[in-house]
């Protein structure tokens, strides 16, 4: 179901080194608490010298401001951002799904006026689906989008659970044109909207840990042009599908908590045959869930649909990262949880986020049904 | 050089469920081995330039077809012959790979070997068997004819002959310094040929679970439309899938380090994989799937075995752990990206 990926070429291992020096030199001085942010943690300036070395957009066509990279390089400056806890969460999105998205779909203007941005790191996106009566069930989707009399678009409703839509300048957002709920993925399209515009109003949403980074967005009568569809009128379902598999396709669905367990690493006295075993296991999942990532990369490259593979890939990769907080727990009693050291502070962080991870990107529950679906065919 | 697909439509045809259960009550597939040895599987490494990757597919279909021979111990004692310039016998070969302690004396120009081990793979078929030994502190390479054994047949859980060995003093067909490898290096294959057979092993149960839960009508429909078994299902695919990975990493890098730790990522991931995967089959077939009737438990109960032997997952994942904890975690991501 995933290709047992290649060896990487030897010309990423320069491209390696480079990032992984770039980011021990700019990381210098931050916390692990800071660290485990991971592809959450936001900083815009550090997202444009991103851009400015090249490394957003990296496959895209140059004259659409990309670099002609293949998926492999683009994989190993992701991996290695991740494995450093940079702060990527300015241009994450956009160079993950929404630049790929107007790539496929969008009109030539859009691409004109959005990627070269994107690649210089200085747009940042975010993704509306959810609304707060369509969770799981996406094809349920009840914003609609109008046909304005001067041949724009009127949008109305609500997204929610919308990552960093308060710090965004774009949204790509599904809405309904044409019909009811009840007609489920027909009658959907895609926008692409300019989030500083009139009648749509952000509101933070706090989650448990005290933080605020998802956003309920709601749009009244907000005009858009007639240029602000992308792909086209009635399609958004199956554009939504092909955006998902790159949603859930990369080494941020296991690398989340890479920060955690790097601190209980450094925790674990080396005579601690318990903790050796427990660490010897997820390093073993580590290893494994790399390879079979890369096998997804590889996939990309070859230009095959990485639906179900990624499915896989994430529900096991968020299981992983899921698993590291309760090691920790298992691992270390109050004498290291409790101070202020780097471990106590990251583990009460990760702890809170966690459930998150199976949530966000498609719950594990639908990714496993689109994982037996995939197996049944 | 044979062809994977050659071989894992050979193991097909020939390894059916009427020969599992013979050999499950002790018969020798004497046809079965007969069309290996013609094929010259288990000489792979005699040819010049073979390499550990190379033998990958053939193990992986030897698990997948449940295979009721030795031929991943005939590929491991081929390649530790060609190491160690020793040429490969005729007949069944097969390995003694687990405990240190074996010795090896010269004397007049003859070796002469002692030692015990455990549940050596179908020591009392085959014909010969490697083990490394030592001879004055520095380790060989010895090939041994089983008639100067002593043997005590024995079973694993899923009727794999498994033999408790026993030489005093028994002279050698041929000794030859072991060089630069591990000591623990036929343990090290063994692991790796386990995980791969329980990998090839995974995914025919996916394949017939999959099958089964799309054919297995209850309330009106087939069970794979309901949620508790799809989602099992996926978990399964997953678990296969993930195993698959590992195990075939683990070969490609020991084709280029026989002693990489990818071999203990793979016989953790692959055991693991074992235990959650055989569950899931059998909740799914239901009472039928426990009958000694029907082929699963072929399949299940070897992963059971195969999971414990060569190291379970705690002795590897201790492997693995100690390595990393002692390195620190400064050491962690670097050498990850080098593996």
């Amino acid at each position: 179901m995933i290709p047992v990926p290649p060896k990487l070429p030897p010309e990423t291992e320069a491209l390696r080194a480079e990032v992984r020096a770039f980011c021990a030199a700019e990381l210098a001085g931050t916390t692990g608490l800071d660290r485990s942010d991971s592809w959450m943690g936001f900083d815009a300036a550090f997202s444009r010298k991103l851009g400015a070395r090249g490394w957003i957009g990296m496959t895209w066509p140059e004259r659409y401001g990309g670099h002609a990279r293949s998926a492999l390089e683009r994989y190993v400056v992701l991996e290695e951002l991740l494995a450093a806890g940079a702060p990527v969460a300015a241009h994450w999105i956009a160079d993950r799904q929404s630049g790929p998205l107007l790539l496929r779909y969008g009109t030539e203007e859009q691409r004109a006026s959005m990627l070269p941005q994107i690649a210089a790191g200085e747009l940042t996106f975010c993704i509306g689906m959810s609304e707060p009566e369509v969770g799981s069930d996406l094809s349920a989707v009840r914003s609609r989008s109008e046909r304005s009399p001067s041949g724009g678009w009127v949008l109305n409703g609500a997204k929610i659970w919308t990552t960093f839509a308060h710090r965004a300048h774009y949204m790509i957002g599904l809405f309904r044109t044409a019909g009811t709920p009840a007609d489920k993925q027909r009658g959907l399209s895609q926008f692409l909207i300019d989030l500083s515009l009139p009648g749509i109003e952000v509101r933070r949403i706090r989650d448990m840990s005290g933080r605020e980074h998802f956003n309920e967005v709601v749009f009244r009568d907000a005009q858009l042009a007639a240029g602000a569809l992308v792909g086209n009128e009635g399609e958004g379902w199956t554009q939504v599908i092909a955006e998902l598999a790159l949603e859930r396709s990369g080494p941020e669905r296991y690398l989340s908590s890479f920060e955690l367990l790097r601190a209980a690493i450094d925790a674990a006295v080396p005579d601690d045959a318990y903790a050796s075993i427990e660490l010897g296991r997820l390093y073993a999942e580590l290893v494994t869930l790399r390879q079979m990532s890369l096998g997804i990369a590889a996939m990309l490259e070859r230009g095959e649909d990485p639906a179900t593979a990624a499915a896989i890939v994430k529900d096991l990769g968020v299981t992983f990262e899921q698993r590291i907080p309760q090691v920790v727990q298992d691992l270390f009693g109050l004498e290291l949880l409790a101070g202020g050291s780097d471990l106590a502070r990251i583990q009460a962080r990760i702890l809170q986020i966690a459930p998150g991870f199976s949530l966000r990107g498609g719950t594990r529950e639908i990714l496993r049904s689109v994982i037996a679906r995939g197996v049944q065919k | 050089m044979l062809l994977a697909e050659s071989a894992a439509d050979l193991f097909d045809t020939e390894v059916t469920p009427e020969l599992l259960e013979a050999a499950d009550r002790g018969e020798w597939p004497e046809k079965l081995w007969r069309i290996l040895d013609e094929a010259d599987y288990p000489r792979l490494f005699a040819e010049p330039g073979v390499t550990w990757a190379d033998a990958y597919p053939l193990v992986e279909a030897a698990g997948n077809a449940l295979l009721p021979v030795p031929l991943p111990e005939a590929l491991a004692a081929s390649w530790l012959l060609s190491q160690a310039g020793i040429e490969q016998p005729g007949g069944i070969v097969t390995v003694i790979a687990q405990p240190p302690g074996w010795l090896a004396e010269n004397r007049n120009g003859a070796w002469y070997v002692s030692g015990t081990a455990s549940g050596v793979p179908w020591a009392h078929a085959a014909e010969h068997a490697v083990v490394i030994a030592r001879a004055s502190g520095e380790p060989v390479v010895a090939l041994l004819a089983t008639a100067e054994l002593r043997i005590e047949p024995g079973l694993n859980a899923a009727h794999e002959p498994r033999d408790d060995v026993t030489a005093t003093e028994a002279k050698a067909v041929a000794c030859a310094p072991l060089g630069g490898l591990s000591t623990g290096i036929l343990y090290e294959f063994g692991a790796l040929t386990r995980a791969t057979q329980m990998a090839g092993a995974l995914r025919r149960i996916l394949r017939i679970t999959a099958h089964y839960a799309g054919e297995r009508t209850q309330f009106g429909r087939p069970i794979g439309q309901f949620q508790a078994i799809s989602q099992q299902l996926a978990v399964l695919a997953e678990e296969s899938t993930a195993a698959t990975i590992a195990a075939a990493f683990a070969w490609a890098e020991a084709a280029e380090d026989p002693e990489t730790p990818a071999i203990a990522v793979a016989k953790v991931r692959t055991g693991q994989a074992a235990g959650t995967s055989a569950a899931i089959a059998h909740a799914v077939f239901g009472a039928i799937g426990i009958t000694a009737e029907h082929s699963l438990h072929f399949a299940t109960r070897r992963l059971w075995c195969w999971r414990a032997e060569y190291g379970p997952e705690r002795f590897w994942a201790h492997a693995l752990g100690a390595t990393i904890v002692r390195q620190g975690s400064a050491r962690l991501w670097p050498g990850v990206t080098v593996l």
